[in-house]
């Protein structure tokens, strides 16, 4: 499958104001919490690229904003979530996806978003990453993947490459690192993709197709972190990351998620693109059908089992009721 | 406002504790459950994953207890009302999500079906030694309430107050119960859903732009937001403005944390819920809980029987810990209090530390397994009246 093939070129933009078309103004800036600026990130740092990318896919697609809601984890990406201007959770470390599994079950209508990095996602936070996938929850998980943690100052992460020095590997590193995107794809994603920070369209484009996927998507960015992994490595800072990821990112739309394996430390193609895209019943929609089918009758559809807040206003007499 | 009748399974019934437990969260309008297998709690959620297809709700079996404990906040925020269930090991493994929801002013309900600890100590084996991981558990200093039922009715009729609780407060409330009231069978009634009381979500009325998620109300406590409800609210574990910034300083940890431990302790008289027995002529009073309190009953009656004028005060809330209730104790002339406690002294410090030498405590402590023999307690009757 190719990213040609996959139908990602939906357009419906949310209105926007029309003083953009007077003075034009950055777009991605409704998006964001204004009054939280600046933001703590470092210069060079790729995480503001993915968001940048994020807010655009979100315009892409034409998701109704208060039905957008963001959850993240715990490290330097995990502040996205504070940053942006939707229903937005700082949750605890690693447990971002549970968090989101919750928040979407318990009010279906809600598209949720699991933005958060690799440490997070995958190391303390692995186990939910492959139940969420296996569950095929309907979640859109964007995990920035710098291949280390950037918060606590750089120690070895799950996606450290082998030899890359970290502060807990003075000597170099020497565990395999995961292959985040053959993870997902083997817990079940039903959309898996990888680009980097370099590759903005491409990225936006296949956050847009994320967002409309019913089911567990993943899409993996590769970003720089300049200050504690690029410096101890000799990559140099954002600006030869970016290039790094030009120089050796290779797209392989639809390709095996075994095969794109990498080595950002050593030498060799970084496999990047569309790798996954497939469909299978959505946890709600396989529940509603199979409980249809096991109670009958008896079964009361499970939909939105949230408390209506007009009917709890009315019923709520106060802060002594 | 009162209960929703599609979850009330009026009538009488013989089920145990667990069962009964899983019925008062139904009862009080829980439509989502996220748990992992633990004896002796299973069947809370067995029960729930049986019962919720028929009422509109939803139970998942999440990977662990770390998953569920955060997988029903995230369900709260989206509007739901939503438990957990677990057991000692379980409980330790949800302690930081008992912090976050404490922080976040999350309200929902943990149960902890209390077993012989600590680690994996005795699964099917009843314990009362981790009333202090209820107050404690989680790191830093917050605000929480805790329930202690010593029957199946009591684990239905606690339950509904635990949930009711929560959304009076907006914090974390933990059930209490032990391997004996989970499994014990015993009658219980459940009432048409009229007569249960059900205290509804804090919904904020305000338009988007005038509310604040975390600025308190006049009792301390802020009106609730659900995702969806168009405030593109944020909410965080870090200290926080009213708005939810993370601010870090000094000052906001201040005024923040403060008010968590504040808006609980002020109520206590409101949430303590206490039972007395014999009080009224009483030299020596046992103050018990959960399922010690039944051999309790059968102590006193053998006192009584000796001549000792021995009365009880059972504590169905153990956190915050009913103190105005034992410094009446301590004006109506009781110079003696016996506590035992399926632990090795634990909640009997609270009570050393309210009587402050008044009267003399003794401490009846039992490490766990089985309960208490009532000639223990009776001995301990005996030395606090000398
Ligand atoms: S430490 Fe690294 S990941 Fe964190 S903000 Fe700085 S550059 Fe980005």
């Amino acid at each position: 499958m190719s990213a040609q093939t996959t139908g990602r070129e939906t357009t419906t933009r949310n209105p926007a104001p029309a003083a953009d078309c007077a003075a034009p103004e950055n777009p991605v800036l409704r998006y964001l919490r204004q009054d939280r600026l600046p933001h703590i990130w470092c210069a060079g740092c790729g995480i503001g690229t993915s968001v940048n990318c994020f807010a655009r896919a979100v315009d892409a697609c034409g998701i109704h904003l208060d039905q957008l809601a963001v959850v993240s984890g715990i490290g330097c990406t995990g502040r996205v979530a504070g940053y942006l201007k939707l229903d937005s959770f700082h949750t605890t470390h690693g447990r971002a996806i549970p968090f989101a599994t919750g928040l979407k079950l318990a009010n279906p209508s809600l598209k949720v978003v699991v933005y958060s990095g690799d440490g997070d996602l995958a190391a303390i936070g692995g186990n939910h990453l492959i139940h969420a996938a296996r569950r095929n929850v309907d979640l859109t998980v964007i995990c920035v993947n710098n291949f280390t943690y950037g918060m606590t100052g750089g120690q070895v992460a799950p996606t450290t490459p082998l030899q890359a020095v970290a502060t807990t590997t003075p000597y170099g590193n020497l565990e395999e690192p995961f292959n985040l995107c053959h993870l997902a794809d083997s817990a079940g994603a039903v959309y898996v993709a990888r680009w980097t920070t370099y590759h903005v369209r491409q990225l936006q484009k296949s956050i847009t197709r994320a967002l409309q996927k019913r089911g567990f998507s993943f899409v993996e960015v590769l970003a720089p972190c300049p200050t504690l992994y690029g410096r101890r490595n000799r990559v140099g800072d954002g600006l030869a990351m970016q290039r790094l990821f030009k120089e050796r990112a290779v797209v392989k739309n639809g390709v095996a998620t075994r095969e794109t394996n990498f080595d950002i430390y050593g030498h060799g193609p970084i496999p990047v693109g569309d790798f996954i895209d497939r469909d299978r019943p959505a946890f709600l929609e396989r529940y509603n059908a199979h409980m249809a089918r096991a109670l009958g009758d008896q079964f009361v559809p499970y939909g939105d089992i949230t408390v209506d807040e007009k009917a709890e206003a009315d019923r709520f007499a106060g802060p002594e009721g | 406002m009162q209960a929703d009748r599609l979850g009330v399974l009026t009538g009488v019934h013989f089920i145990d504790g667990d069962h009964a437990c899983a019925e008062g969260a139904l009862a009080a309008g829980c439509r989502f459950a996220a748990g992992y297998p633990i004896t002796p709690s299973t069947e809370v959620v067995e029960r729930l994953a049986s019962r919720f297809p028929l009422v509109g709700g939803l139970f998942v079996q999440m990977e662990d207890e770390i998953a569920s404990s955060i997988a029903i906040q995230g369900a709260v925020w989206a509007g739901a009302k939503a438990i957990t269930v677990s057991s000692g090991p379980g409980i330790s493994l949800m302690a930081e999500h008992i912090g976050y929801a404490a922080m976040t002013e999350t309200p929902c309900v943990f149960v902890n079906v209390q077993r012989g600890g600590p680690s994996t100590g005795l699964p099917t084996l009843p314990g009362q030694a981790d009333v202090m991981q209820a107050r404690w558990g989680s790191h830093g200093d917050y605000g929480i309430i805790a329930l202690s039922p010593n029957s199946p009715q009591e684990a239905f009729d606690l339950t509904v107050t635990a949930f009711n609780l929560s959304e009076r407060f907006r914090c974390p409330v933990v059930m209490l119960l032990d391997e004996c009231i989970g499994h014990m069978l015993e009658k219980v009634v459940i009432p048409p859903a009229e007569e249960i009381e059900v205290v509804p979500r804090r919904l904020t009325t305000r338009p988007p732009g005038e509310y604040l998620p975390f600025q308190p109300g006049p009792d301390g406590v802020p009106e609730m937001v659900k995702a969806g409800m168009g405030h593109r609210f944020h909410m965080t574990g870090l200290t926080h403005d009213e708005r939810g910034y993370p601010v870090m300083t000094a000052a906001a940890q201040d005024a923040l944390v403060r008010r968590l431990v504040d808006k609980v302790a002020r109520a206590s008289r409101e949430i303590a819920l206490t039972e007395a027995r014999d009080l009224d002529d009483a030299q020596v009073a046992v103050v018990s809980y959960g399922i010690t309190s039944r051999v309790v009953v059968r102590a006193a009656e053998l006192a009584r029987a000796k001549g000792i004028k021995v009365g009880t005060l059972r504590l169905k809330t153990i956190w915050p810990f009913p103190e105005h209730r034992v410094e009446e104790l301590l004006q109506t002339g009781v110079r003696g209090l016996v506590m035992p406690e399926l632990n090795l002294g634990q909640l009997v410090l609270e009570l050393e530390r309210v009587a402050r030498g008044r009267a003399r405590v003794v401490r009846v402590p039992h490490a766990g397994g089985t309960v208490h023999d009532a000639e223990t307690i009776v001995r301990a009757i005996e030395e606090a009246a000398k």
